[in-house]
């Protein structure tokens, strides 16, 4: 049991992760979509930030007494890359929203795949 | 300066994407791609060449800080032979790019239509350059996104062009992310992000489940990305509504640098002995691929336009190399990378081709086709070619990848997939036949546009093609080199 509890930090990360990949999945509306990825990403920065904390460790600062105990960086600073890239691809990820609601008039999946799948439809209007 | 190659590798195309966004006019954004592409290309075959000559594996450490510290860039046989295929196709594609990108693109958008073209090529020359398994994330997420953007891009042409961006945006990303979960649970065990070091260390862990589940995530982020079947189902809109130099670059290139990295992670990382690689994954692989080869070539005989048509072919072509991957031996391997760089080749002019009839207003389907043979017959007999290559007919490079892919099949014992891997094969003649039946058989109809080829437009396609026979019939060096490169993850164990 106290291992269980032990281990709440990943019980959160699963259940974020879930939530997000089902936003992804269920939703039809392209913007839940998005932030559902944004939760899904989110989760995996939340694991991999708590893999770097060692328990008591302060901040990775030298300060030249070797018995001082910090917590790892280097996930903290991968994160860092991943936050810049999942922000870079929500960037993408909505301005082609923007682009789809002006092209298609609709931001639902269901009424963008009739258009899909209609033939001749697709010419740039 | 030779001592800097593998990094110059990557940052030459990264940091002339920048300047090229600063260009205006038509042409001198892509005249500077030409010649950065052709930069690379030469970069990577001196890299070949220095690589085969020494039989060495060529480390670069960054910053001068050596392994497991520091990131490493590592070029050995595999990544010297993925290399050439990457920046020989970026090239000329590029050579063709001009006249497609203009007749498809409006012209205030040339010079970021560039910048995303080159930094889609860096992030896959970077995935396969880079020894740190984080770098490889990074670099997927820059060529990704830059993809995203391009294939976006088609909507001047076709609106469909956005929603498939859309599709394999959200996808992609859930597969990078996927991808990342694994390399967290890696980190975990190991506290190292560097490929060697990951497998040297893995060998004290093997056995927890952990290990398992890194492993599962891993490879299902790779499996989005590479579109295996049944995960493939972002490629087809994706390719089809692509603006044409887009389709002909990501169908050559952008799956074939993720099967490279599914190579790298299961075989240098995991190694083929690990239980889960021999028990579970190479047989996922072997069926997977299989079905995938049926799936893509019927799907593709079922299509009436041409860009889906090869793209769903390209859906039975990648499950060849799944087949190739899964047999987990040295010869299966080196079928899977022969097939790779022969696969990127006859892809590459097929969809060079098609654009040259899309470019000219409307999209090509097999009616507007029809009698097109007499037309324009060097367009035409390129996809014949292409076609032909697809099966795997004697002479063509398609035929090599095909012989040793069954090959190492009957090797294994595996005869009921050599059968069925034939059998697909076979198949795929149909698709080609409807083709020349349409361009050839039929008359072209009287009210139908005129269609036009010159010797600049069609001349790119002809190179790839023209490779695609010279690599079928002087086969020698390049089998030899993908057996090295196969060699490689079965040797010494690392």
């Amino acid at each position: 049991m106290s291992s269980l509890l032990g281990q709440w930090n990943y019980f959160l990360v699963i259940i974020l992760m879930m939530l997000g990949f089902y936003a992804v999945i269920a939703r039809g509306n392209l913007v839940k979509k998005m932030v559902g990825l944004n939760i899904f990403q989110t989760s995996v920065f939340l694991l991999y930030i708590s893999i770097g904390k060692v328990t008591g460790g302060t901040a990775p600062i030298l300060t030249g007494d070797p018995s001082t105990v910090y917590s790892n960086p280097l996930p903290h600073v991968l994160i860092l890359t991943a936050i810049v890239v999942g922000i870079a691809t929500t960037a993408v990820g909505y301005a082609l929203i923007i682009r789809i609601q002006e092209s298609f008039g609709s931001i639902e999946d269901d009424e963008i795949n009739a258009v899909m799948e209609a033939p001749d439809k697709g010419a740039a209007s | 300066m030779m001592h800097h190659l593998p990094i110059l590798q990557v940052i030459v195309p990264l940091m002339a994407a920048p300047f090229v966004a600063l260009l205006r006019g038509r042409d001198a954004a892509w005249a500077v791609t030409t010649l950065v592409t052709g930069l690379s290309f030469a970069i990577s075959i001196l890299l070949y060449l220095q690589v085969t000559a020494s039989g060495q594996t060529l480390i670069y450490n960054l910053g001068g800080w050596a392994a497991p510290v520091g990131i490493v860039y590592v070029i050995d046989a595999a990544s010297a032979l993925v290399l050439p295929v990457i920046t020989g196709i970026g090239f000329v594609v590029t050579l063709a790019a001009r006249h497609l990108v203009s007749a498809e693109i409006a012209a205030r958008d040339h010079a970021l239509f560039y910048t995303a073209w080159l930094l889609t090529l860096a992030g896959m020359i970077g995935q396969v350059t880079t020894g740190d398994a984080f770098n490889i994330f990074v670099f997927l997420e820059i060529s990704s996104l830059s993809a995203y953007a391009l294939v976006a891009m088609g909507a001047g042409r076709d609106r469909r062009a956005l929603p498939a961006a859309f599709n394999y945006l959200v996808l992609g990303t859930v597969g990078a992310t996927f991808y990342v979960i694994g390399l967290g649970l890696l980190y975990m065990l190991t506290g190292t992000l560097n490929l060697e070091d990951l497998h040297v260390r893995l060998a004290d862990v093997e056995q927890t489940r952990a290990v398992f589940a890194a492993m599962a995530f891993i490879a299902l982020g790779l499996f989005l990305k590479i579109a295996i079947f049944p995960l493939h189902f972002w490629l087809v809109p994706a390719y089809s509504y692509a603006p044409s130099a887009v389709s002909a670059l990501m169908a050559a290139t952008a799956t074939k640098v993720s099967i490279y990295v599914l190579i790298r992670v299961m075989f240098g990382v995991f190694g083929y002995s690990f239980m889960g690689v021999s028990d579970g994954l190479g047989t996922l692989l072997l069926a997977l691929g299989i079905a995938g080869a049926f799936a893509g070539t019927l799907a593709a005989i079922l299509e009436t336009d041409l860009k889906r048509l090869f793209a769903q072919s390209s859906i039975a072509q990648l499950g060849y190399m799944a087949i190739g991957i899964g047999i987990l031996t040295p010869a299966g391997l080196a079928a899977a990378f022969l097939h790779l760089f022969n696969h990127a080749l006859m892809k590459g002019a097929l969809f060079l081709a098609v654009g040259i009839i899309g470019a000219q207003g409307g999209r090509a389907t097999l009616k507007s086709i029809e009698g097109a043979g007499r037309q324009i017959p060097m367009t035409m007999t390129a996809i014949l070619f292409g076609g032909l290559a697809l099966i795997g007919v004697p002479l063509t490079a398609g035929f090599i990848s095909k012989l040793y892919l069954v090959r190492a099949l009957i090797e294994s014992d595996l005869w009921m997939l050599a059968a069925l891997t034939f059998v697909s094969s076979a198949l795929a003649l149909a698709y080609v036949w409807k083709i020349v039946e349409a361009a050839w058989l039929k008359p072209r109809p009287e009210n139908a546009p005129i269609l036009r080829e010159t010797p600049i437009i069609w001349g790119p396609a002809w190179i790839l093609i023209l490779a695609t026979f010279g690599f079928g019939i002087f086969a020698g060096p390049l089998v030899e080199s993908a057996f090295a490169a196969a060699q490689l993850f079965f040797g010494g164990g690392a």
